[in-house]
């Protein structure tokens, strides 16, 4: 285990970066200052092996085969990190003039119209910073749509019981009131439930497709018809869009508003857990509630276009950050369309599928597959069966993966599995590498049987084994374990 | 395309799955297949979209490095080569969330040391692992102090950064959370009112948007007499270097932006939020927390922690619904501050005291620029000009130099007045050519007067 930092180096260690202009106290008041600055002092080369150190200590896309359902861990092409690195995007003031930033927002606009014709949305905002701030930005709309025509009575949002734990949570941050909706024993949303539950206080439905069992919605343009006629909005959540780009659109589908998550569908690095993007999309009806500002293009006196900022838009609800985007992280997902083109897009999708389907046929004598059809991009299966044959559960099986230099699929989630694994491969993933996978699995399974103890010991070759989550939970109640403090 | 399949490959796992073409496997149901085409530009081999991306970065003028005085909100540090040289190895960059620890070590203890560092530097118990920004951040403090208070209504200080206050505005408007204002004094430091009763919180920002060093101390007397929490927010992160910490004034909740720390400043961002707090909010905190244990042998480790606040498992009754931690972010800051550690923070910030001093003695050396304000500043101030801002920041563009923010265009002062910022970047030439380029500026407007 490498210590931490704050063990290491000595005060007065490290490397000068400014000429020598003083100290804060030949400046300002003493009142003023802080007390002491009590950081650690490190030499360069301490900190460089330390991290390096780190690094070895992670499971990452381009180490590990990453089968990670819900999530899209795809390969992140390396001309997005150095086309994002070019200066005049990385050294770029948010504040400049419009005119000094026109490489930058004609790479927005052009953004926008891409993904609002891929999605069939009227218009898109780049500026929400991940998935969930793009679900907060459209219940936020939501809101302010029905409030503007009078609607008061609407303060009830449906989400399935398998949707994102996001949806409920985006909802309840602007006040809904949140009704769940059951899904059928075919894995989709049961639409008789949701018609029992419509009613002039809906607001809002919120609904992932594909769905998080990796089905698609085929009822799903009844849904949409059903929750407009109670006068709600239908919202797309977008995280399952690798299954989906250049096949079929939301808005096709009837749906009002919408959010990407970039850095799942376009390849942006996911970095541990951001940052990403999470473009929202609205239909014509929404799209004047879109935050500001917006990319606008204006023709320059016949000399060409002009593209600015536009903060002029009496219905939107506003910014929700303090400046247009997370611009880096939208040029990469713009270098990765541009390489694709629809064309691309589209096999990507399709090879998605197969991939998927592929490793979910294989796996069929193995796990159980709690459901018949096909799947799209991603699909779950459940050690039930295993569990109650030899005790090992999914847990066991995913820690097991992880010794074998596999990254665990998502467990336990959705809950309507019983011990369930949600799998995608993604489509950029070998032939070759998905079947030793299957490999491994049913080696695993083997072993389940003939050694189920020897599960529970798994994994024996990581960085660390299993950890004690539950006395850190109980300390950090208290604060404690959440920080390093001196003497320990 | 990235895909790795030959058409030996599709058509052999075709025949695993029995399907007979890819077109069938992914066809959608149900006739929602997209008629016509799409407004999707045709796809560019890999070198023609390098030059293709090339060429419009180019199209954006950043200006000068060392004549660049633009903060408010986002600023321009050197930042050292081991930060990107590091935080970009891709085992860091191409990483899932750490739910999985034994396969996460990496990522999870670089977190705890972030959530450390931001203990140290804003002198108070707990942290989270990050927000999306400064600006959200906020927001994510102002919810924190109602939901300790039960409160719905916030006193937010007029030097709030008005981009922030406007991200504050939209939330507000969504969750039926008040907005009242406390107006400024002539010195440019908020006027604290005399009663905030029945408020959640007092929301100041120090230095404000105006670059001025508010007394936080008195500010948190203030709120905590009126059972109110105080909410300090700190935009430009480099301050921490050197000023009084939120800790030491006494303030509830410090949040704020930590782009200062090894982030470009990228056109907006993605930057990196920070909300830290007393031990006694913990369980308020949004997003993700990291904590210290142990693994089945005994060895340290650490492991994503609280996670009964969080959106995956509490769903609509989560604190927040933060799922992102914006880990590779925070990771370019926790290198940041270990690559310069205490003696370089130091030093780096009084760097840029010594800069934007520089430059305000050489601006008000011109004549009819007076300073707007004169309580005590860190590395950023108004003037105001004998000429509009907006007319001075035209005229030095073609010269390379970004020469601030006037301050009319975010609706914070007279169309005369700019904000302008030094950093340890600007050198002591871009501001004489700052300085020569605006004189002309000022008496080619008078000569036309």
């Amino acid at each position: 285990m490498p210590s931490l930092l704050f063990e290491q180096g000595e005060p007065g260690r490290g490397s000068s970066f400014v000429d020598d202009a003083g100290t804060p106290a030949d400046y300002l008041d003493a009142s003023l200052l802080r007390k002491d600055l009590p950081l650690p002092d490190l030499a360069e080369f301490e900190v460089t092996r330390h991290f390096v150190a780190l690094s070895h200590r992670n499971f990452s896309v381009d180490t590990n085969f990453y089968p990670l359902g819900s999530c899209t861990m795809k390969y992140n092409p390396k001309l997005n990190e150095a086309v994002s690195a070019f200066s005049g995007f990385a050294d770029l003031h948010p504040l400049v003039d419009d005119g000094c930033a026109q490489g930058a927002l004609q790479m927005m606009w052009r953004l926008e119209r891409t993904l609002s014709s891929l999605f069939g949305m009227e218009a898109f905002s780049l500026m929400p910073c991940a998935g969930a701030h793009g679900e907060l930005t459209a219940m936020l709309m939501a809101k302010k749509y029905h409030r503007d025509r009078g609607d008061h009575k609407r303060a009830t949002c449906i989400v399935p019981d398998t949707a994102h734990g996001t949806n409920p949570a985006s909802a309840a941050m602007v006040g809904y009131k949140v009704v769940s909706v059951p899904s059928t024993p075919h894995g989709r949303t049961d639409l008789a439930a949701l018609r029992a539950v419509l009613d002039d206080t809906v607001a809002v439905c919120m609904m992932t497709n594909p769905n998080t069992l990796g089905l698609f919605e085929d009822d799903i343009v009844e849904m949409t018809k059903a929750v407009h006629d109670a006068g709600g909005l239908m919202y797309y959540d977008g995280a399952n869009a690798n299954a989906i780009v250049g096949l079929c659109r939301p808005g096709d589908m009837g749906f009002d508003l919408m959010h990407l998550n970039l850095h799942k569908t376009f390849s942006v690095p996911h970095g541990g857990g951001g940052p990403g993007a999470g473009p929202v999309g609205a239909s014509a009806r929404l799209a004047p509630y879109l935050p500001v500002p917006r990319v606008v293009k204006r023709d320059n006196d016949g000399k060409g276009a002009e593209f600015a900022l536009d903060s002029a838009a009496p219905n939107s609800i506003g910014p929700v950050r303090v400046f247009a985007s997370h611009f880096i992280a939208l040029v990469r997902a713009y270098a990765y369309i541009a390489v694709h083109g629809l064309d691309g897009l589209r096999r990507n999708s399709q090879l998605a599928v197969l991939n998927a389907n592929y490793v979910r046929e294989r796996v069929k004598d193995l796990l159980t597959l709690p459901y018949a059809d096909r799947c799209r991009h991603e699909f779950v299966c459940s050690a039930e069966e295993l569990k109650k044959s030899t005790g090992v559960r999914a847990l066991d099986i995913a820690k097991g993966l992880l010794d074998a230099g596999i990254h665990a699929p998502t467990m336990y989630w959705p809950h309507v599995v019983p011990e369930c694994l949600m799998i995608e491969p993604t489509e950029t993933e070998t032939k070759e590498t998905l079947d030793e996978f299957v490999e491994v699995l049913r080696g695993l399974v083997s072993q389940a049987h003939a050694d189920p103890d020897s599960m529970r010991e798994l994994p024996r070759n990581t960085a660390v084994r299993r950890v004690d989550e539950a006395q850190v939970g109980r300390l950090a109640n208290k604060g404690i374990g959440l920080r390093w403090t001196p003497g320990g | 395309m990235y895909a790795p399949h030959t058409e030996h490959d599709v058509r052999e796992m075709l025949d695993v799955i029995g399907v007979t073409s890819l077109d069938a496997l992914a066809a959608p149901p149900r006739g929602l297949a997209i008629a016509g085409d799409l407004d999707v530009p045709p796809a560019m081999p890999e070198s023609v979209a390098y030059q293709h991306l090339r060429e419009l970065s180019r199209k954006n003028q950043p200006g000068d490095v060392d004549a660049s005085f633009l903060g408010a909100g986002a600023y321009r540090h050197y930042q050292p080569p081991a930060v990107p040289y590091l935080a970009t190895r891709s085992e860091f960059i191409t990483a899932y969330t750490p739910y999985q620890a034994e396969a996460s070590q990496g990522s999870l203890q670089a977190i705890f040391e972030w959530q450390t560092y931001v203990c140290l530097l804003t002198g108070l118990d707990v942290s989270n692992a990050s927000v999306y920004d400064g600006s959200t951040a906020l927001v994510e403090g102002v919810i924190m102090a109602s939901q300790a208070t039960g409160s719905k209504r916030v006193v937010v200080s007029a030097a709030l950064h008005p981009g922030y206050r406007a991200v504050l505005k939209t939330y507000a408007d969504g969750m039926g959370i008040e907005i009242v204002d406390a107006p400024l004094l002539s010195n440019g430091t908020t006027d604290i009112p005399a009663s905030m009763d029945g408020a959640a919180a007092f929301v100041v920002q120090s230095p404000n948007f105006y670059g001025c060093i508010e007394d936080v101390a008195a500010c948190a007397k203030a709120a905590h007499a009126a059972k109110a929490l105080c909410v300090e927010v700190i935009v430009e992160a480099m301050s921490l270097g050197a000023l009084k910490t939120p800790g030491e004034c006494g303030a509830d909740i410090a949040v704020g932006e930590a782009q200062s720390f090894g982030l470009p400043v990228g056109y907006g961002g993605p930057y990196v939020g920070f909300v830290a707090t007393t031990k006694e909010h913990v369980r308020r905190l949004p997003g993700r927390l990291v904590g210290e244990t142990h693994d089945v042998d005994g060895r340290k480790a650490y492991v994503l922690t609280l996670q009964g606040r969080e959106q995956h498992i509490r769903r609509e009754l989560a604190s927040s619904n933060i799922c992102t931690n914006q880990a590779l972010c925070a990771l370019f800051a926790t290198i940041y501050l270990a690559t310069v550690g205490a003696h370089g923070l130091r030093s780096i910030a009084a760097a840029n005291m010594a800069r934007a001093r520089d430059l305000r003695k050489a601006l008000l050396s011109l004549d009819g620029v007076t300073a707007r304000f004169d309580a005590p500043f860190f590395n950023e101030f108004a003037v105001r000009l004998p000429v509009a801002a907006s007319r001075a920041v035209d005229a030095l563009k073609p010269h390379d130099i970004v020469a601030g923010l006037p301050l009319s265009r975010l609706g914070s002062g007279d169309e005369n007045d700019l904000l302008v910022c030094a950093t340890e970047t600007t050198s002591i030439e871009g501001i004489a050519r700052f300085a020569a380029r605006l004189k002309e500026v000022m008496e080619h407007a008078v000569a036309a007067v």
